[in-house]
């Protein structure tokens, strides 16, 4: 006699159970530190806290370490947990401009005041693996020279808009609208694009960015500057009226520079994608920059064909989070919308036989 | 010539016009794409809308059907209860129930004016249903009247019109519009794109209903032989003004403008 | 609505969102309540479980429980099946509340695909969880003219695929998550619940709150309000029927599942919902 399966409960604690197992590995094999994590595996923190949208190293190392790994999944707990945390005040807007260099370079000028710095980059080296390190205790690299004293760092975004040749970015909503505080609505403004942009993921991203370089909504893009550095964050208590340092956060900037060629409102200038990232999210900036422009067509009278362009399109399936739920969220029991599709093939199935074999009589 | 129905003349409105047209201009950018047009139209009458690619008719047309705001300019409508409204001093709601009921729009290309991937019956009966008509049978019954009106096989009614030629797509596309009985319908390039036997098909059925529905069109057409079979009267664009208008068979055989002459005298014999 | 300590939830607030969310989804919970149907729009949070597993029922329910609630969570009509119990030990951690696999004894059942058999009361607050709230969105795919089209009533588009299933089929395909018009007005969809269950939500004395944490839409029922499932006069909504009757207890008016018990294709016909079959199963044994 058929009895209902019980035993739900049973079944995942013993899953959770498995889970710890899994995630510790061989208990010979020494077991992963955060310290490790955040040190040698930066930039998959970097990715972590960037698209977590919390700015905690030691978090996001927790985070990978709990998700064995997986990324999307170290993402949605520090996003989970984020909703958690209380919001004591809005901090001063960031000024990259002030920020300590780590890395700078620009595309479209040979040299520029501050100079080309290259930092510690993958871009000039050889893809070639290097089984030296496999193995590990090895002596330290003899430490690169000493970087000059670097004087000021201007934007080379200014120059050109010394010559008034590049837009003027500044100047928007008077309150910036806050994506995580009110639903997207549509259309949206340029400053929640790219709040939705920042916090999406950087795959979907290079994507849509990849895309417009190969005709698909192109804007011609240089990369006018890209800029890794340290900045201050800053807040202004009430009680003292001026602004205080609270802390300190490593940002990569992207500021692509695309050809425009005037309206009847507007000279003809260069127009600019933005990107910003925590730590040290290169691609992830520049794909971001590339998009940002991408999603300003309509506003610039340009003609919206191509996936990137497309403002609800881009911007509704931007977050790993939501698709990544979404997408496994087909693994819950879904037979009793199957028995209903069941029933409904059936008779419709009944129905087909029947009138061959009456056609065929 | 249509006559006017007792009711035209009872409610007062004997000869106003259906559409009036005052000073209408549209820019993109620096390019002008309409000039100052102005011109009427009255119910049951067919106005063709000639000129060049580049001429701004079809501009004109998005602009007289809504799709586009004008820069400048009126564009008055007589309701069907008689009063008269400036388009879009008409709240939005008023403008797309217009759209659904009282105009049709024939696109030239039928995907534009067409649900390829559903039924013709779906495709006609859809007007039906945004209005409010909720038996099945009565639906299907008005599609096929239809589709035997524009001349498509009865048996089709089940079928998508992506399997139909593409004199039957424009076809299934003006019955889609024709059934809820509007009373003026904008037409793009209606015969674009069909071979000529099928043009001339298509003209004559479009030719019978305007007479047998007293429909008011606004057709925009290069092609002068296209503008000859179906236009009362004629508007001839170039570089987005009027140049030239009158009644089609005085403009085509007897045209003053320079522009028109030049037309004219290109056109294939 | 009183706090617990944190310590007994676990270092969280009681039912884990801040009381600054619990407001603001309650004002989006009354906006719903005053327009029947109408999907209002709310800053959905990220919650410990995943997007399209039910954070949207979670952040509302989240939002109405108290601690002299008790609680019942269904998937599939089950309260066993493992995303209602994942969501059933949610709230026991972060609220504490008491918690039941009976109907009767409920004042609010989080349900996930079904109604529970047994009829509401007006004492009893019902949960759906959603995963596509927009009922125009495989006509439509753009948000900006689905609220356009849900100002104006335009819901023609909705009849054609009605009628275009018929002239196909035969009848009318869509056998789950099938579009209501709720209070003469609003076009909404209920969740994937089967057609079977749709007629439960018409007059019902329950509150039904619908919550689509994903995209973010918050939709209410009140009490007694008609909910009408679309169709044609000549072609009126019908539910399913079955030819067999529960196995286990005998039900011939509940939503039977088909389980396959042999490799040879050897299937049983038993009530979804589980609680009702033990209410029937115990009527039985009485008699």
């Amino acid at each position: 006699m058929y009895v209902a399966v019980k035993g739900g409960e049973k079944a995942i604690s013993a899953a959770h159970r498995l889970l710890a197992e899994a995630r510790r590995g061989d208990p010979a094999v020494a077991e992963v530190t955060l310290a490790q994590i955040d040190e040698q595996l930066a930039l998959a923190v970097d990715r972590v806290m960037t698209e977590g949208s919390v700015y905690d190293r030691e978090l996001a190392a927790l985070a990978i370490k709990q998700a064995r790994g997986d990324l999307v999944e170290a993402i949605f707990l520090l996003r989970a947990y984020r909703t958690t945390l209380p919001r004591l005040v809005v901090s001063e807007p960031i000024d990259t401009e002030r920020a300590a260099i780590k890395r700078r370079i620009s595309a479209i000028f040979k040299d520029v005041p501050g100079g080309q710095v290259l930092g510690p980059t993958f871009d000039y080296t050889h893809r070639l693996l290097d089984f030296a390190l496999a193995a590990e205790g090895r002596e330290a690299a003899a430490p690169p020279p000493e970087p000059a004293e670097m004087g000021p760092v201007p934007r080379v975004s200014s120059l050109l808009g010394d010559e008034g040749l590049i837009e003027n970015a500044a100047g928007g909503a008077l309150e910036p609208g806050d994506l995580t505080r009110d639903p997207l609505r549509f259309p949206a403004s340029r400053e929640v694009r790219l709040q939705n942009l920042a916090r999406g993921d950087e795959g979907y991203l290079l994507a849509l960015g990849y895309s417009t370089q190969r005709g698909y909504g192109r804007n011609h893009p240089f990369a006018g500057e890209i800029r890794i550095g340290t900045v201050e964050v800053e807040i202004v208590p009430p009680e003292l009226g001026f602004p205080v340092t609270i802390g300190e956060i490593t940002v990569t900037e992207c500021e692509m520079v695309n050809q425009f060629k005037g309206s009847d409102a507007a000279p003809p200038q260069f127009t600019a994608g933005y990107g910003l990232a925590f730590g040290e999210s290169e691609r992830k900036a520049m794909a971001m920059a590339l998009v940002d422009r991408a999603l300003r067509a309509a506003e610039l009278g340009e003609d919206v064909t191509a996936p990137a362009q497309d403002q609800e399109f881009v911007l509704y399936h931007s977050d790993n989070v939501e698709a990544s739920g979404f997408t496994q969220h087909l693994k819950l029991p879904h037979y009793v919308d199957f028995q209903a599709e069941l029933n409904l093939i059936r008779r419709l199935r009944a129905e087909w036989d029947g009138a061959i074999k009456e056609a065929a009589e | 010539m249509t006559e006017l129905s007792l009711a035209d003349v009872t409610h007062g409105v004997g000869l106003a016009p259906l559409l009036r047209v005052a000073g209408l201009a549209k820019n993109f950018g620096e390019r002008v794409a309409c000039r100052d047009v102005s011109f009427e139209i009255w119910r049951g009458e067919v106005l063709g809308v000639v000129g060049e690619s580049g001429s701004g008719k079809t501009t004109l047309l998005n602009c007289l059907s809504t799709r586009l705001q004008p820069d400048a300019g009126r564009i008055e409508y007589r309701l069907r209860d008689g009063r008269v409204a400036e388009l879009f001093e008409l709240p939005e709601p008023a403008r797309r129930l217009l759209m659904r009921t009282d105009w049709g729009f024939v696109h030239q290309k039928p995907r534009d004016g067409l649900r390829l991937g559903l039924s013709a019956g779906a495709n006609i009966g859809e007007r039906l249903m945004a209005i409010g008509e909720r038996h099945y049978g009565d639906i299907r019954s008005a599609a096929v009247d239809w589709l035997a009106k524009v001349e498509i096989e009865i048996e089709r009614v089940d079928e998508a019109p992506l399997t139909f030629s593409g004199g039957m797509q424009q076809r299934l596309q003006i019955a889609r519009n024709l059934v809820s009985r509007p009373r003026l319908v904008f037409m793009d390039e209606p015969t674009g794109g069909l071979d000529v036997s099928v043009q001339a098909r298509l003209l004559d059925l479009l030719r019978g209903l305007c007479d047998e529905l007293g429909l008011a069109a606004i057709v925009v057409t290069h092609d002068l032989g296209v503008a000859r079979l179906l236009a009362h009267r004629l508007i001839v664009m170039r570089g987005g003004a009027i140049v030239e208008t009158g009644l089609t068979d005085q403009v085509l055989d007897d045209p003053q403008h320079p522009y028109t002459q030049l037309l004219v005298s290109s056109m294939l014999q | 609505m009183s706090e617990i300590a944190s310590s007994e939830t676990g270092g969280y607030n009681f039912a884990y969102l801040d009381e600054q969310t619990k407001r603001m989804i309650r004002r989006a919970i009354l906006k719903a309540v005053a327009i029947p149907g109408y999907q209002v729009p709310f800053a959905s949070r990220e919650m410990p479980l995943p997007y399209g597993w039910g954070t949207g029922g979670i952040q509302v329910t989240a939002s109405i429980i108290g601690r002299d609630d008790t609680l019942k969570v269904i998937d599939q009509g089950a309260d066993d099946t493992t995303n209602a119990v994942s969501i059933r030990r949610f709230f026991a951690r972060t609220a504490g509340v008491a918690t039941t696999e009976q109907t009767s004894e409920a004042s609010i059942i989080q349900t996930r695909h079904r109604i529970p058999e047994m009829p509401l009361t007006e004492d009893q607050i019902i949960v759906y969880q959603v995963p596509i709230p927009e009922p125009l969105r495989w006509l439509e795919p753009r948000e900006a003219e689905t609220r356009k089209m849900h100002a104006l009533a335009e819901y023609g588009p909705m009849y054609v695929r009605l009628y275009e299933d018929i002239a196909q089929y035969g009848r009318v395909t869509t056998a789950y998550d099938y579009p209501v018009l709720v209070n003469g007005r609003y076009l909404m969809r209920p969740s994937p619940i089967p057609k079977f269950d749709n007629p439960k939500m018409d007059m019902n004395p329950a509150l039904q709150l619908f919550g689509a944490g994903r995209e973010k839409r918050i939709y209410a029922v009140p009490p007694h309000t008609s909910v009408k499932s679309l169709d044609f006069a000549d072609h009126p909504f019908a539910v399913e029927k079955w030819d067999e009757r529960c196995a286990i207890c005998g039900a011939d008016d509940s939503f039977l599942d088909e389980i396959i018990v042999d490799d040879r294709g050897g299937r049983m016909f038993v009530c979804s919902d589980t609680d009702y079959c033990r209410g029937c199963q115990s009527a039985k044994a009485a008699e």
